[in-house]
């Protein structure tokens, strides 16, 4: 088998907590995001994209859906006879079965895998992140400086760089310092995620790394800091363009809008930089003859005979006669019916909202179980969860996912409340 | 369903298609906002169990092949049976093209003698209709029949169209006892549907006995001169069915398509339509954006006013462009200020800033592949 000069290790284990009642039952990886694809889909398109054809998928939480929508890899062309995605789920080993402990035992875990290839040089990618990058131009980087690591970076805003892991570099890239979520931070490169490495230098320090029973086994708050506190030659490749860690509801939502500003910063039209994903078998969506939409997005199978406005509406959507829908999320297959209003919602997956509902109404008030979570006018409706007819709902108020129509002990839910399963209305 | 193959015959040139079908076969011409006409009954069959397809071509048929690839999209790239393409070829006495539908079964009657599989599903390629041939098959078992033909009541559909069908009559029992090809004056509304159920075995006789005779023609040659001698059926539908056999026939097959009754007939019932997948973004509607009663595909991108229309993938419709009753395929642009009423655009049009262009609903103008007006 002939070895490859680099392959991709893609992190799609995490929960991604923060956004809620989305992650309740699938991976934030898994996520839709703008009209037809699932979060992950950037950086697998990325890879297809950069020459990338061996990509091994670490999955841990809530991974269903995820391996679903990966399957053999077809969509990315990537059922290949050499190489090709492969999930890499946690498993029993001869004397104990593991989880994931974080995202470099996640790879340690994984060693025999990258050997089978014996590559050069891995990258290590994030499933969570909205952007369009040639990860061929980073390697060529990594290798001019023959780099030991490049981290790739991205100019943020100086207040939020408290929020990133901070690479503090001299003028040419060289980092000669990293800061986690600092204080007062010394530069706002901050990190994305995106690492290369020499293979057989990594290997060493997974399994140091993997001996230190103090490590949290992060390569954000491990690896990188003690592979620098040695030396190793570390360069910040710097990255100019659309990038977004989508990972709270707020962010969630402002990232599916710039989707649909006249001309958007992230445009998914490119056809030298496809975006793939699996396609619906669907028709082409219908707009009916009352039927309205305007500054929105909208995917294959839809059939919309209300009005639309400022929304990402996914495929297989039913929007009803006399419905209005504005500056809102709905999520595949979901089902809004007749004379119903909405407004800055995110509908997950295969909802379905009867008739005559208001939702989105009202005053601003912080959801009250989860202020951190639900905070910025966004009423979220879990997936496969039903709201009645004539229903009134708030802001930032969750509807639970999978939640039937007997659950609801009251037809208007106020802002902040949350209608949780097993009928507990609060 | 029974152990059953299935036979699609993509016919001959057919002139009445004009621009749409010069450079492709009838059953490769684009519908629907994303499909192609062959879509329908590869669909039917797959929906139908029959996983051993084969495709008969003869004109133009490199739209037909790019189309169909290994047959992947309808899950017919399989390891045993699958999807089987058979152009015209050269061989020994044989000339090359085929001359006739039975000809070209019977140069490919390889594929039918090493087939297993006990009945044939043979079906024209070039119309729109969604149906599973369960049904059909145990009446034609019921029957039993040599051979069970479907018709429908085509007296939705205009007379002087008629004129370009088989017209058949069937006695009380639902024996054939009539069957006219393609009459001037057509004596009534009952149409075949060209679709044919009967025994692998039997189809294999009948193609060898109609060459050893030196004729060519399925239905003229082997369904009419048969009619006494054979216990041919009719099998009733009644569903949406269309046959894509003239200009108009094409345009207002799209215009049905806007109908929800038959969309519904046509999309959700009886299983899905399967067609090939083109990797585009969700399409895109602008602020300007005024749309109503239209079908509109992935990629498309709307800043105009568009109704009563199909618009296929990646078309572009600017500012104060206004589209009502057109059909606009793939990758076409429609510039700012451009009025069009009645249009058949094809492939990659270009249409300039200001232009206006009127056709009529009965005598759309059609506007060739790649023109730029």
């Amino acid at each position: 088998m002939h070895n490859k000069e680099i392959i991709a290790l893609l992190l799609a284990g995490g929960q991604g907590s923060r956004l809620g009642v989305l992650t309740k039952h699938i991976a934030k990886p898994a996520v839709l995001y703008g009209g037809k694809y699932r979060i992950i889909d950037f950086s697998l398109s990325n890879c297809v994209n950069s020459d990338i054809d061996t990509v091994g998928v670490l999955t841990q939480y809530q991974p269903l859906e995820l391996n679903a929508h990966i399957g053999i890899g077809k969509p990315w062309d990537m059922d290949r006879i050499n190489g090709g995605v492969t999930i890499l789920s946690p498993y029993v080993k001869a004397k104990v079965g593991e989880w994931y402990k974080g995202t470099a035992n996640a790879v340690f875990q994984n060693i025999h895998y990258v050997d089978k290839h014996n590559p050069e040089y891995v990258i290590i990618l994030s499933g969570d992140h909205v952007y369009k990058m040639n990860y061929s131009n980073m390697l060529d980087f990594h290798k001019e400086n023959n780099a030991d690591a490049t981290i790739s970076v991205i100019n943020v805003p100086w207040e939020e760089a408290g929020r990133y892991g901070i690479m503090n570099t001299d003028e040419r890239g060289k980092i000669y310092e990293f800061e986690e979520k600092p204080q007062n931070p010394k530069s706002n490169l901050a990190s994305m995620g995106v690492y290369i490495f020499k293979w057989s230098v990594l290997k060493e320090y997974l399994i140091r790394d993997d001996q230190n029973d103090e490590s949290a086994h992060d390569f954000g708050k491990n690896i990188i800091p003690l592979m620098l506190g040695e030396g190793r030659n570390m360069w910040a490749y710097k990255f100019n363009g659309y990038w977004k860690d989508v990972g709270t509801i707020q962010a969630y939502w402002e990232s599916n809008m710039d989707l649909i500003s006249r001309v958007p910063d992230f445009n998914l039209f490119d056809p030298a930089w496809k975006i793939y994903t699996p396609n619906p078998v669907k028709p082409a969506h219908y707009i009916g003859p009352n039927g309205s939409i305007k500054k929105t997005i909208a995917a294959e199978g839809c059939m919309i005979y209300g009005k639309v406005k400022n929304s990402v509406i996914s495929s297989g959507v039913y929007i009803g006669e006399g419905a209005v829908v504005e500056d809102s999320i709905i999520m595949t297959d979901s089902y809004i019916g007749s004379n119903t209003y909405i407004n800055k919602c995110i509908i997950g997956e295969e909802v379905r909202i009867g008739n005559n509902v208001k939702m989105g109404i009202g005053e601003n008030i912080p959801n009250e179980l989860k202020p951190s979570l639900y905070d910025s006018g966004i009423t979220v409706v879990g997936e496969r969860a039903v709201v009645p007819d004539d229903c009134q709902i708030g802001k930032n108020v969750v509807i639970d996912a999978y939640l039937t129509s007997d659950e609801y002990s009251t037809l208007n839910i106020e802002s902040g409340k949350s209608v949780l399963k097993g009928g507990t209305s609060e | 369903m029974k152990s059953t193959m299935g036979m699609i015959l993509t016919g001959g040139k057919n002139d009445r298609l004009k621009e749409l079908a010069e450079l492709r076969s009838s059953t490769a011409v684009p519908i629907g906002g994303k499909y192609r006409v062959i879509d329908f009954v590869l669909s039917n069959m797959v929906n139908s169990g029959i996983t051993n397809i084969g495709v008969l071509t003869q004109y133009s048929f490199r739209s037909l092949m790019d189309h169909l690839g290994s047959g992947k999209e309808w899950d017919l790239d399989r390891r045993n049976d699958g999807l089987f393409i058979f152009p015209p070829y050269l061989a020994g006495e044989h000339s090359g093209w085929y001359q006739g539908s039975a000809d070209a079964m019977y140069h490919n009657i390889t594929f039918l003698k090493r087939s297993f599989e006990e009945y044939i599903v043979v079906a024209q390629g070039n119309c729109v209709y969604k149906m599973l041939f369960d049904d059909m098959l145990n009446y034609h078992i019921d029957k039993k029949a040599d051979i069970t033909i479907a018709y429908r009541d085509m007296s939705d559909f205009p007379v002087e169209e008629l004129s370009y069908m088989g017209i058949m009559k069937m006695d009380d029992n639902g024996r054939v006892v009539d069957f006219k090809e393609k009459h001037n004056h057509p004596e009534s509304t009952i149409c075949s549907m060209g679709i044919y159920i009967l025994r692998r075995e039997l189809l294999i006789d009948l193609l060898e006995e109609c060459n050893s005779l030196g004729k060519y023609d399925f239905v003229k040659d082997v369904i009419i001169s048969k009619l006494n001698t054979l216990q041919i059926y009719g099998y009733r539908f009644n569903g949406y069915w269309r046959n894509l056999n003239t200009i108009n026939a094409y345009y207002r097959i799209n215009m049905e398509m806007l109908n929800p009754e038959i969309r519904h007939q046509l999309f959700e019932e009886n299983g899905k339509v399967y067609t090939k997948v083109k990797d585009e973004p969700p399409a895109k509607y602008n602020e300007e954006a005024e749309v109503s009663n239209s079908i509109i595909a992935d990629g498309c991108i709307v800043e105009g006013t568009v109704s009563n229309s199909v618009l296929f993938r990646g078309v572009t419709i600017k500012k104060n462009a206004v589209v009502n009753g057109c059909i606009i395929m793939q990758g076409s642009v429609i510039d700012e200020d451009v009025k069009i009423e009645n249009l058949i655009i094809d492939k990659n049009v270009y249409i300039s800033k200001g232009i206006n262009l009127k056709g009529m609903p009965n005598f759309p103008i059609m506007i060739e592949k790649n023109a730029k007006i």
